[in-house]
């Protein structure tokens, strides 16, 4: 078994997580609860063993580095570092309906790595500008940020929702957790997000200082990882000293998460610069 | 006074920090859409010359320097000044209060507040800060009449987490303009086996004095075997009055630091001329030679003849070079050397080690920054400002013995600027462990 077998294994899993977690919100059997939670987690190991080997492989090869370095590996870590956020956020508030929000946007970042034709899927050895320490910093502070940054997007949905069925408290509408809880969980969720993001900037600085000798060169892909680190800093003092919450908040949690996919992704295709790495 | 006072709350104001922040993402996307620092024939043939016009007068193609986006900098700038100036002095007095100094009914006031009627007896053995000591918050107490009262808090620093943060954007900036006044950013193409003492700045192309010399000894790229590029890598030597004072390798991610200038591997140009090292059998020094393609050069000493007469190329990379050697009056030896591949070649009776490389020039980045340190300074408080203002919150909790009416009470009541239910939990514990207390 080879970790694409593992990291395919992983796309269907996902699926399956997410159609558990839907189930739970649809058919109001808590008994499937537990079964959705323990799926995902053992879908999430998989994931990780997957990773794992994928790096074991690339040792195997000759070429020795860590599985983070193309579109189609930041994907992958994308979709794991969601599973396991999320994981932790229904861990510590005990809500379980956010998995049918969040675990499809795993499987989506899953089934794009997979069976997307544009990115390719080979080992290959990295270029000197990549060979650095800091690679493995910036990716993963970055990526625990993006994911942070989908959970609050996923929760902006829940709260839209809720907030315009006619009844939030009957129907499917009821089944999701109060307003003032999400409302609560995508401010926390955002924070989380935010000083990653700033962790990710800063690595990314500190790295392409050890290689260029500049630490900031308006280069697009850093130009808008400040507007993104702009966006959540407007949102976060909008929240704390002019007091927008609920709705305003939800729409601009899913208004971030656009601004962070062109971040990650638009701007690799759209726009040129230094960061074309992420694009092949 | 009144106009001063007018900019004053504005510059104070969340709402300006808000437009500024806004105004900087829109306008910051520009440059990320039209292409930066290009010459102007560039933007006339891709946008017509009324456009690149428009473009030259609003400073478009240098954008992230130009005079309106500075401002807008300089505004964000004045605003978190000001908001500071107006919002830490609160917040300092927060942190820092003598919370012993609230009078008891205003304890007993605050949300969620709970006392306990005492016993005379209960009243005179009691110690409230021994209790929240024993529940995990260490306490001072104090005695103001007849109430003894005691006081513990947690987290009181978070109060300054925010400050801590504007500040250090102050001090990224204040990095970035020491960086910009004092430091210097330039290049140097440096051909093998050529010395230099000047680079030459990247905005003005003026030459700018090192002080030492550097030479470049070789440069080499290596491919991985699907012809991806491996490792650039030159080695250089620093030279100070004539003397080789360090030898070292530079690679992409790998600079050499030498005062205060980091040299980093950039770019690299390929010649069609040569480097050749040679070295007899027996003998402690060798030669190096550049080598015109096609040209014959003489060792003079060791009476030695030699030249390239034919090269392969891969693109403009050279794979393999063909060699004609003469030893002395022998006749001549030609041979194909694989490039960069050092081997023994037999000419006249004697064993000579070659070495034929194509001869490149490394192109070096070179920086001179005083302000990174700075830069970096501000990075790390402003993930510790963070870190401060988002997870750790303000909890204080009062616990007071106090006279009410004749009788004695035991007021118990907390604070917390953020996180409520988490203090919640806390004080339920609390409450538990004085009933536990006063059971006895």
């Amino acid at each position: 078994m080879d970790s694409s077998q593992l990291l395919g294994i992983t796309t269907f899993t996902y699926l399956l997580s997410a159609l558990l977690y839907v189930a739970i919100l649809v058919f109001q059997n808590p008994g499937l609860g537990r079964v959705a939670t323990a799926f995902t987690v053992i879908a999430w190991l998989v994931q990780t063993v997957g990773i794992g080997l994928r790096w074991l492989e690339s040792y195997q090869m000759g070429i020795g580095r860590a599985p983070l370095t193309n579109m189609y590996e930041s994907v992958v870590f994308f979709a794991w570092a969601i599973v396991i956020f999320y994981l932790a956020v229904e861990w510590k508030f005990k809500v379980k309906s956010i998995g049918a929000f969040a675990l499809p946007l795993a499987f989506f970042a899953m089934a794009y790595a997979s069976f997307s034709t544009e990115i390719s899927k080979g080992i290959t050895p990295l270029i000197p500008a990549l060979q650095s320490n800091w690679l493995i910093a910036h990716v993963v502070t970055c990526f625990i940020g993006y994911a942070a940054f989908a959970i609050a997007a996923a929760l902006g949905c829940m709260y839209l929702l809720k907030n315009a069925a006619d009844n939030g408290n009957s129907g499917l509408a009821g089944r999701l957790p109060e307003l003032a809880l999400l409302d609560d969980i995508i401010h926390k969720t955002m924070i989380f997000g935010f000083i990653w993001l700033s962790a990710g900037i800063i690595t990314g600085a500190i790295w392409a200082n050890s290689a260029w000798g500049t630490y900031w060169s308006w280069d697009p892909k850093e130009t808008w990882s400040l507007i993104t680190w702009f966006f959540y800093a407007i949102t976060l003092h909008a929240r704390y000293t002019r007091g927008w919450s609920g709705p305003r908040i939800a729409i601009l949690s899913i208004c971030g998460l656009a601004v962070v996919l062109f971040t990650y992704y638009g701007v690799n295709f759209l726009l040129s610069g230094l960061h074309s790495y992420g694009s092949s | 006074m009144k106009p001063f006072q007018q900019l004053w709350d504005i510059l104070a104001s969340v709402k300006l920090a808000i437009f500024t922040l806004f105004a900087l993402s829109i306008t910051a996307i520009i440059g990320t859409v039209i292409p930066q620092g290009e010459q102007a024939s560039f933007y006339a043939d891709k946008y017509g010359p009324k456009m690149a016009q428009f473009f030259q007068i609003l400073d478009i193609p240098e954008m992230y320097g130009s005079w309106w986006f500075l401002a807008l900098l300089t505004l964000l700038v004045a605003n978190l000044v000001v908001c500071s100036i107006e919002r830490f002095p609160t917040a300092w007095r927060l942190a820092t209060s003598d919370n012993l100094a609230l009078p008891a009914e205003r304890v007993a006031k605050l949300s969620g507040s709970r006392n306990w009627p005492l016993t005379p007896q209960q009243a005179e053995n009691i110690d409230p800060a021994a209790i929240l000591a024993g529940s995990g918050w260490p306490a001072e107490s104090r005695r103001e009449g007849g109430e003894l009262r005691a006081f513990s808090q947690r987290g009181r620093w978070s109060r300054l987490g925010v400050y801590i943060v504007h500040t250090s954007i102050l001090v990224i900036f204040v990095g970035a303009a020491v960086g910009d006044i004092w430091g210097v950013k330039g290049s140097v193409m440096l051909p093998e086996q050529v010395t230099a003492d000047k680079i030459f700045a990247s905005k003005t192309r003026e030459p700018i004095d090192l002080g030492f010399s550097l030479r470049c000894d070789s440069f080499v790229v290596e491919f991985y075997d699907n012809g991806m590029p491996k490792t650039y890598r030159s080695r250089v030597t620093i030279i100070e009055e004539g003397k080789e004072v360090l030898t070292s390798d530079i690679e992409v991610n790998r600079p050499l630091i030498y005062r205060g200038f980091t040299f980093y591997q950039s770019s690299y140009r390929g010649y069609q001329d040569f480097i050749l090292l040679i070295q007899g059998e027996g003998d402690s020094t060798g030669g190096v030679f550049t080598l015109p393609f096609q040209k014959q050069e003489l060792w003079q000493e060791k009476g030695l003849q030699f030249g390239v007469v034919n090269a392969e190329a891969v693109g403009q990379r050279v794979v393999r070079a063909k060699l004609w050697f003469k030893a002395g009056e022998a006749p001549a030896v030609i041979e194909w050397f694989d490039d960069n591949q050092p081997r023994l070649l037999e000419a006249g009776g004697k064993q000579y080690r070659i070495n034929v490389k194509q001869m490149y020039a490394t192109g070096l980045q070179v920086a001179k920054d005083p302000g990174v340190w700075i830069v970096y300074l501000g990075c790390g408080l402003m993930l510790i400002g963070l870190a401060m203002a988002f997870f750790m919150a303000h909890h204080r909790v009062w616990l007071y013995r106090s006279e009410e009416g004749g009788k004695t009470l035991l007021v118990l009541a907390g604070n917390s600027n953020k996180n409520r239910p988490a203090l919640a939990k806390k004080l339920t514990s609390l409450e538990e462990a004085i009933d536990k207390t006063l059971r006895g």
